[in-house]
């Protein structure tokens, strides 16, 4: 198990821990990794249709419009916060050294979740979609996600609550906020778009709150919790300054939850100026996350048999910053308006999205998944070799976005170019990235495999311990501390 | 921070704030926005709600999700300022002087042709300032000048729209569709530029047909294609013979189809208003011009 809770095992041995996360984590990884292979299905299908537009076209389903936004949902929901979460029951059980309470509540609230994001994938390839970017989903799909995520994270709270190790962690304060703020912007956005709608361009107002609440600053609470708690573990040596990660939590909630405007917004002046500047000192939350990590990371050595997952770490450290940069240029007036409804943008979703969040989120599970289930993966190799395809691909996709992208934006500033010009010069990147989504679709399914092939393989040493953890009732002394 | 409850209060008060900020402000100043005769130079109520058809095309719209590579907004940069002399009077001489006096940029102005062609052109791209006092001056003088204020930018240069979008463009859209990627052109006023139902239902159905070389996905699933009987619908879409049906088939469009060429020729917020102020550059009798 872990250095800190092999030293200290006083309460409960880890086994325990782990056990009481079984069930619920296992539910959630692999959900997750499905969704992570379906997104990237759905999106190498959008992106061949650059190679030839015809492709799959006579087919109301799997036309362009729909399979992109089910395949950018299929991330955010299926895989992203599905993740998330799973990840957030491990640092919470393990930091407060204290078994997950009701480990069967955990898989009701996640079969629920899934039942949301399975209807709401169905209906925006079926026509059915909300048409409002990041919420495609129809009211109903998003009312399953919220109770299920009511369920699990409540259950989360819970077990920060019942925490036998008292003292808080830097990670355990971005989860926190995390577990609020999901269901809170969710809430919000759907009461304001389906239950008393707003009217005309305030619909895009509150589409761009949610927007940057979501992929910014949930995205990043998540994330860097994961950071903050797995990179000083895998090196056995503290985080570099508690401070310092305060410092980081503070400025990301209260600038973070301020961005998301674009420049190019056609609404009062004020508003995308105050969201520029907002995003501009985003620049202090990048930095301090940053300096932190690098300096609890200089000189330092994982331990053994870690180093894949301190590879996916690092690579999400670094594309958080790149990302980060990236959309302070389209927040910025003159730089953005060159940038914005460009494939510059669409690599910063990419960046943001998958090279930071599901890097962030691969690493932890490569290095939860062994301690979960008590053996080694399946296949011991593959994380080092998923991590390079993952880097190589995630890159192939975002370089030929971002610099197409500018091409592309500079071109469409100067109006004596044709439209149509423009068109067919970005079109040699758009084919580029389809390479890049083969091997990020390759990557995703040797992850996804990995984990099932763990999973049936020590199906029979699994199954029964995590049922009996399921079905016992959890006694009170363990709860309460 | 050792609380968990002050960790909830910190995100609770951050979230709140800018709920406060960007929700709530922005519904108290652009969300109560009615139709209104709020416009320049015309007298024409803005915005109006879609026809019926075209309400339901933007219905037609949300479910292909073609705002994945369609934007609906015109981004202006700024104005640029001319002043037009329309007619000269009876003293271009005087005229002369008085534009040369304005300080405007004129050493002097001897040259005959000066006053041919109008209305011309005499001070474009200028500042308010100055296009007031030549505006004044010319005036004093007998002459018949104006004040014209053009939106700028590349998407208004690319005929996209005639003025930078504003709140009041999508009073009646439910859901507002934005777009946040030009794989095509920006579609705020392709009604205008345009206008012709057929083109439209020809272009969803063999879009590299209509323009050479178009990236755009064919929709034919908005089409039906079936036998033409002993009559053949009135509907049927006269296709080219490259992507023409069998013989004896026709294309005929599906209610979606007619409603989704509805909406995008009802695509049009050319109208002036006061947010982005232009002249339009037909009227030249009624004018906008600060100066009065
Ligand atoms: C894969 C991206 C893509 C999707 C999806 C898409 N379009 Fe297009 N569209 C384009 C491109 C590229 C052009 C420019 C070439 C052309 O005119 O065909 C274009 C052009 C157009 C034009 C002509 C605009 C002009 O100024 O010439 C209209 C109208 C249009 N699209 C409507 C739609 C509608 C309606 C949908 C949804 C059913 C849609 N598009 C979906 C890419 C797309």
């Amino acid at each position: 198990m872990n250095e800190r809770s092999s030293n200290q095992s006083a309460a409960t041995a880890p086994d325990e821990i782990s056990l009481s996360c079984r069930g619920p984590l296992v539910m959630l990884f692999l959900h997750a990794a499905f969704w992570l292979v379906a997104a990237s299905v759905l999106a190498l299908v959008a992106s061949l249709k650059f190679h030839s537009p015809a492709f799959l076209s006579g087919c109301a389903w799997l036309t362009y419009g729909r399979v992109h936004s089910a395949a950018v949902n299929a991330q955010l929901y299926g895989f992203a916060v599905q993740a998330g979460l799973g990840v957030a029951l491990w640092i919470i059980a393990q930091t407060g050294r204290s078994p997950l309470p009701h480990p069967l509540g955990f898989i009701i609230g996640a079969a629920v979740w899934n039942l949301g994001v399975l209807s709401g994938i169905v209906a925006i390839l079926a026509g059915q979609g909300t048409g409002y970017e990041n919420l495609e989903f129809p009211f109903y799909s998003a009312l399953l996600l919220f109770l299920g995520f009511l369920v699990v994270g409540s259950g989360a709270l819970l077990a920060i609550h019942s925490r036998r190790e008292r003292s808080l962690t830097p990670a355990h304060w971005f989860l926190i906020a995390a577990l609020f703020w999901f269901p809170w912007i969710l809430s919000g956005a759907y009461l304001l778009l389906t239950v008393w709608p707003v009217r005309g361009l305030m619909q895009s107002m509150v589409v761009w709150w949610f927007g940057g609440n979501l992929t910014f600053v949930w995205l990043s609470l998540v994330g860097l919790a994961a950071l903050f708690h797995f990179i000083p573990q895998i090196l056995g040596r503290p985080l570099h300054s508690r401070q310092m990660a305060l410092f980081t939590f503070w400025t990301l909630l209260f600038f973070g939850s301020w961005t998301g405007i674009p420049s190019t917004a056609p609404v009062p002046a004020w508003i995308p100026a105050l969201s520029a500047v907002m995003t501009l000192l985003t620049l202090v939350t990048l930095l301090s996350a940053w300096t932190n990590l690098r300096q609890t990371n200089s000189g330092g050595q994982p331990l053994p048999g870690n180093l894949a997952p301190l590879r996916f770490l690092l690579f999400g450290l670094g594309m958080f910053q790149l990302a980060g940069l990236m959309r302070i240029v389209l927040s910025l007036p003159v730089l953005g308006h060159i940038t914005s409804f460009t494939w510059f943008a669409a690599a910063q979703i990419q960046l943001q999205s998958f090279g930071f969040f599901s890097m962030v989120m691969l690493g932890a599970v490569y290095f939860i998944f062994p301690r979960l289930m008590g053996t080694g993966l399946s296949c011991t190799k593959a994380p080092l070799r998923h991590f390079w395809l993952a880097a190589v691909g995630c890159l192939l996709v975002a370089l030929p976005w971002a610099l197409g992208g500018v091409a592309q934006g500079l071109k469409l500033a100067d109006a004596s170019i044709p439209f149509m010009v423009i068109s067919h010069s970005t079109l040699s990147f758009l084919r580029v990235s389809s390479l890049g989504e083969v091997l990020i679709l390759v990557c995703n399914l040797m992850f996804a495999m990995n984990l099932l092939m763990t999973t049936t393989r020590c199906a029979s040493t699994f199954f029964l311990p995590a049922f009996l953890a399921i079905t016992a009732q959890t006694p009170k002394a363990e709860v309460k501390p | 921070m050792n609380y968990g409850p002050l960790v909830f209060l910190t995100a609770f008060v951050a979230l709140s704030a800018s709920w406060f900020g960007f929700v709530l402000t922005p519904q108290i100043q652009i969300g109560r926005l009615t139709e209104s005769t709020n416009t320049l130079n015309t007298a024409e109520l803005y915005p109006k709600a879609r026809p019926g058809q075209a309400a339901q095309g933007l219905q037609v719209y949300r479910a292909n999700g073609c705002a994945a590579c369609h934007t609906q907004q015109t981004v202006q940069e700024g104005t640029s300022i001319d002043v037009y002399l329309l007619e000269v009077g009876t003293n271009a001489a005087a005229v002369a002087t008085a534009l040369v006096n304005a300080n405007v940029g004129f050493t002097r102005i001897d040259d005959p042709g000066f006053f041919l062609n109008l209305p011309k052109n005499i001070l474009p791209g200028t500042t308010i300032e100055a296009a007031k006092r030549a505006f004044k001056g010319a005036q004093s003088a007998g002459a018949k000048a104006q004040i014209r204020i053009n939106p700028q930018g590349p998407d208004i240069a690319r005929h996209w729209g005639v003025r930078g979008s504003v709140a009041a463009d999508y009073l009646f859209d439910q859901p507002v569709m934005l777009g946040s990627q030009r794989v095509g052109p920006d579609l705020s006023n392709v009604g205008a530029r345009l206008p012709d139902v057929n083109w439209h239902l020809l272009h969803l159905y063999a879009p590299q047909q209509v323009v050479k070389g178009s990236l755009m996905p064919p929709h034919r699933f908005l089409f039906n294609v079936s036998k033409a009987g002993q009559h053949p619908s009135p509907d049927a879409l006269q296709v080219p013979p490259e992507v023409a049906p069998a013989p004896g088939y026709e294309v005929v469009p599906k209610p979606e189809a007619l409603a989704l060429a509805a909406y995008l020729v009802s695509l049009n917020s050319s109208t002036p208003v006061f947010e982005t102020p232009m002249t339009l550059a037909s009227s030249a009798t009624s004018t906008n011009s600060p100066a009065k």
